[in-house]
């Protein structure tokens, strides 16, 4: 394989296997937030020992997300220099802020929260995590504010070689990067309630510590039914977004080949690239398709075939990333549902089924966020920044293929390694279950607050 | 003054003070399995850095979106000609949080040793690998206007190394005064012999450093040119030499600040040296990227000044803060109750 390729496999797994953390992030974050901030407000030590026990399994998945964080950030020079020369004038400037508004105070705040349990108020600790929670989601809003300039380039000018910045407004308020970041953030938090209720679900079987795992439960099943509706919600302004700014995504997403208004959606398709068209076309629903994309039933929508063949994105792995995860975030507000209903109606530890499916369900919130991505950056494609530069233009020019082996063979015992280590301690974690005492933390805030 | 030149000053402000941060937790876990004989001082020693770590290390992701956001064209060459180093630095990195945070999740003898390794190894190479980095680029790299002409081995040049084991001193004596005035007891007390043992080591190393400069860099030119910039270098060896005076008097904190002071005015001395050049060039001192052919727009560099001047005053705010609620030594009795390290 040569450089170009080995280094967009290397993007990939390193990508995706950095995101396999920062959703968790994203959601648990304000969970455990919410958690500390019950226990401020009621002295109730369930939601201490709450806000403990699911504060430990957020800081094991935490620190992964911070240093597969720091790859991300050095990888677009180590392999991707020629981009980097070409877009740093415009897409530095959101990475830098990024550090600088919000991974200082994420980082710094994380080390009160978890060694500050002594050292400062009750009201002070709860604060450190609401900092932390907003500061990660800040730090989301800027890598997709870099990401969605990728997608949808705004405000700059081709000169002196490169692109250069010539509107920073365009840049902080490109809608499609602000569609994606909802899009994004609501799926992490969909991914972490599925993460409270799945282990809660564990629990709840095996009748341990009931009050403090239905609470749990409860509290994630609105979090995550609010979420995952508005995953949906977003995710139709995102085909919009789609529609206008990447025609040829939104007909791989769909593969949709042939140009024409009032275009049907169709339910079952398999694609067949090689002759341009679909090997299977089942149970058409007429305008529905134009009606998604462009909310008006009559919209034209293009066709692959009007795309040159260079200029298409792989159409069967975007469109199968695409339905599933469609598929899959349906499936998710389903399950959300029955479980806010049954925490309503407190059936909750009276449906062994249903606890039984959830705790099997945490995969399938992990698979739709990265089939999310997948579709996203693949659908992208052949483009590094859309319509602007193409991803085989952005490669280091320096690089020797046997560096990106080394690197790639790296990366993957590497990460393979943490991955195994990251389950292998949450499952520990989870099955272990919340501590019984907690007299020093007790003892010492009590001496705080007198 | 051109705001090219802020960004310069900028950029060498967030490396120094980087290493000035990051260093202590570096050297700290250089001297883990030295000084952290029993369970109770590797605890006190992980304990030591465990709040600020995290903090301290987005100084070099800021260091690095920085160069991204100022000097891309520096930023692109500079992280793919050291592709490899970076590499290493960066799965050293990896280890070295990860280590910090699982090390106490398990119990068998076998998973605490394996962490302990990555954290002593996670700490180790990256200060070499910066050293021998700073050094190259002090230096120059051997690249013209046809690419880069040089290879793993030739970053591992005489003076290079001499940086990278320049900088493993600064970081043992810094990390050693930190374990120090965070620590009580025995594990105390061996902190200040290490830091009494490690000193004489440093100076000599530095003094080496800065007359190997001359010869090996064209760092000198500057201080021809403008010799009033002499006091930085000055002000390093002043500071190098404080650290041992009031360790001598047990004054710990006075001697942590000449040794923050130190590490900052070594970088510094090299960061004015190098002054208009990013990255020199060896081979051609007309490819070179300087700060002038390197940089983003002015648009950008403006933007990119606003919001450094309105963040960056509440960062340094706040960590100062968090800085001072650890202040205190650490007591074996609330480290028992609460601590999950």
């Amino acid at each position: 394989m040569d450089v170009l390729s080995l280094s967009r496999l290397q993007f990939a797994v390193t990508a995706a296997f950095h995101f396999i953390f920062v959703p968790l992030t994203l959601g648990l974050s304000l969970l455990v937030a919410f958690m500390e901030t019950r226990y401020v407000q009621t002295g109730d030590t369930m939601y201490l020992r709450m806000t403990q026990f699911w504060g430990r399994l957020f800081l094991i998945n935490f620190v992964l997300g911070v240093v597969t964080g720091i790859t991300m950030e050095f990888q677009f020079g180590m392999n991707w220099a020629e981009y980097s020369r070409y877009v740093g004038d415009i897409f530095g400037a959101p990475l830098a802020i990024e550090a600088t508004a919000a991974f200082f105070l994420e980082s710094t705040f994380i080390g009160l929260w978890v060694f500050g349990w002594n050292r400062v108020s009750k009201k002070v600790h709860a604060m450190s995590i609401w900092l932390v929670a907003i500061a990660t989601n800040l730090s989301a809003l800027w890598i997709l504010l870099a990401n969605g300039w990728m997608q949808r380039p705004v405000g700059f000018a081709l000169r002196n070689g490169r692109a250069e910045m010539t509107d920073f407004g365009a840049l902080v308020f490109n809608r499609f990067a602000w569609v994606t970041f909802a899009h994004t953030v609501l799926s992490g938090y969909v991914l972490a309630a599925f993460f409270v209720m799945g282990v809660s679900a564990y629990h709840l079987l095996r009748n341990a510590e009931v009050p403090l795992f239905r609470s749990s439960f409860r509290m994630a099943a609105a979090f995550g039914l609010m979420g995952a509706i508005l995953v949906a919600g977003t995710g139709d302004l995102s085909a919009v977004q789609v529609a206008k700014y990447q025609p040829a995504k939104l007909a791989a997403l769909e593969s949709f080949w042939e140009t024409r208004s009032a275009a049907p959606f169709t339910l079952f398709v398999w694609p067949d690239s090689r002759n341009e068209r679909n090997a299977l076309e089942l149970l058409r629903i007429p305008k529905a398709l134009s009606l998604m994309a462009f909310h008006e039933g009559d919209a034209e929508v293009k066709g692959l075939r009007d795309f040159p063949r260079d200029k298409r994105p792989p159409v069967l792995p975007v469109f199968l990333s695409f339905r599933l995860m469609v598929g899959l975030c349906l499936l998710l507000i389903l399950l959300a549902l029955i479980g806010f209903i049954k925490g309503v109606r407190g059936r909750l530890e009276r449906s062994p089924g249903y606890l039984r499916i959830m705790l099997w369900s945490i995969p399938l919130s992990y698979i739709a966020v990265q089939l999310g991505w997948l579709v996203t950056e693949m659908g992208r494609q052949p483009w590094i920044v859309y319509g602007l530069m193409r991803t085989s233009d952005g490669v280091s020019p320096s690089l020797r293929p046997s560096q990106v082996v080394a690197s790639l063979i790296g990366f993957t015992l590497v990460y393979g390694l943490l991955a195994a280590v990251d389950i292998y301690l949450l499952v520990k974690y989870s099955k272990r279950g919340p501590d019984d005492d907690l007299s020093g933390i007790l003892k010492s805030s009590r001496a705080k607050e007198a | 003054m051109a705001l090219q030149t802020v960004w310069f000053a900028l950029w060498g402000l967030l490396w120094a003070v980087y290493f000035m941060l990051d260093g202590f937790d570096f050297g700290a876990g250089i001297l883990y399995p030295f000084l952290g004989r029993s369970e109770e001082d590797k605890s006190a020693i992980r304990r030591a850095i465990g709040p600020v770590w995290d903090g301290n290390e987005v100084w070099l992701i800021t260091a690095g979106g920085a160069t991204f956001a100022a000097f891309p064209s520096a930023y692109a060459l500079m992280f793919s000609y050291l592709y490899c180093a970076l590499l290493v630095i960066l799965f050293a990195l990896i280890f070295r949080g990860v280590a910090l945070e699982f090390r106490a999740k398990g119990t068998s003898a076998a998973w605490r040793r394996n962490w302990d390794v990555a954290f002593f190894l996670g700490s180790l190479l990256p200060a070499v690998l910066f050293g021998i980095a700073f050094g190259n680029i002090f230096r120059g790299l051997p690249f013209d206007s046809f690419g880069y002409h040089g290879t793993l081995i030739s970053l591992l040049n005489p003076y290079a190394l001499w940086t990278g084991v320049l900088f493993v001193l600064l970081f043992l004596v810094h990390g050693a005064l930190w374990i120090l005035l965070q620590t009580s007891g025995g594990l105390e007390e061996r902190a200040l012999r290490a830091v009494r043992s490690y000193w004489p080591f440093l100076f000599a190393a530095a003094v080496v450093f800065l007359v190997w400069t001359v010869p090996a860099t064209t760092l000198e030119e500057n201080y021809f040119l403008h010799p009033y910039w002499l006091i930085v270098p000055l002000l390093a060896v002043i500071s190098l030499i404080s650290i041992g005076i009031w360790v001598a008097q047990r004054k710990p904190r006075s001697a942590f600040f000449a040794s923050c002071c130190t590490i900052f005015f070594v970088i510094f001395t090299g960061i004015i040296g190098l002054y208009p050049d990013l990255i020199p060039s060896r081979l051609d001192p007309a490819s070179s990227l300087t700060v002038f052919n390197a940089s983003s727009s002015p648009y950008t560099l403006k933007i990119m000044t606003v919001v450094a001047l309105a963040f960056m005053p509440v960062v340094i705010g706040y960590q100062v803060w968090v800085y001072r609620v650890f202040r205190h030594k650490t007591e074996q009795r609330e480290a028992s109750e609460a601590s999950p390290y």
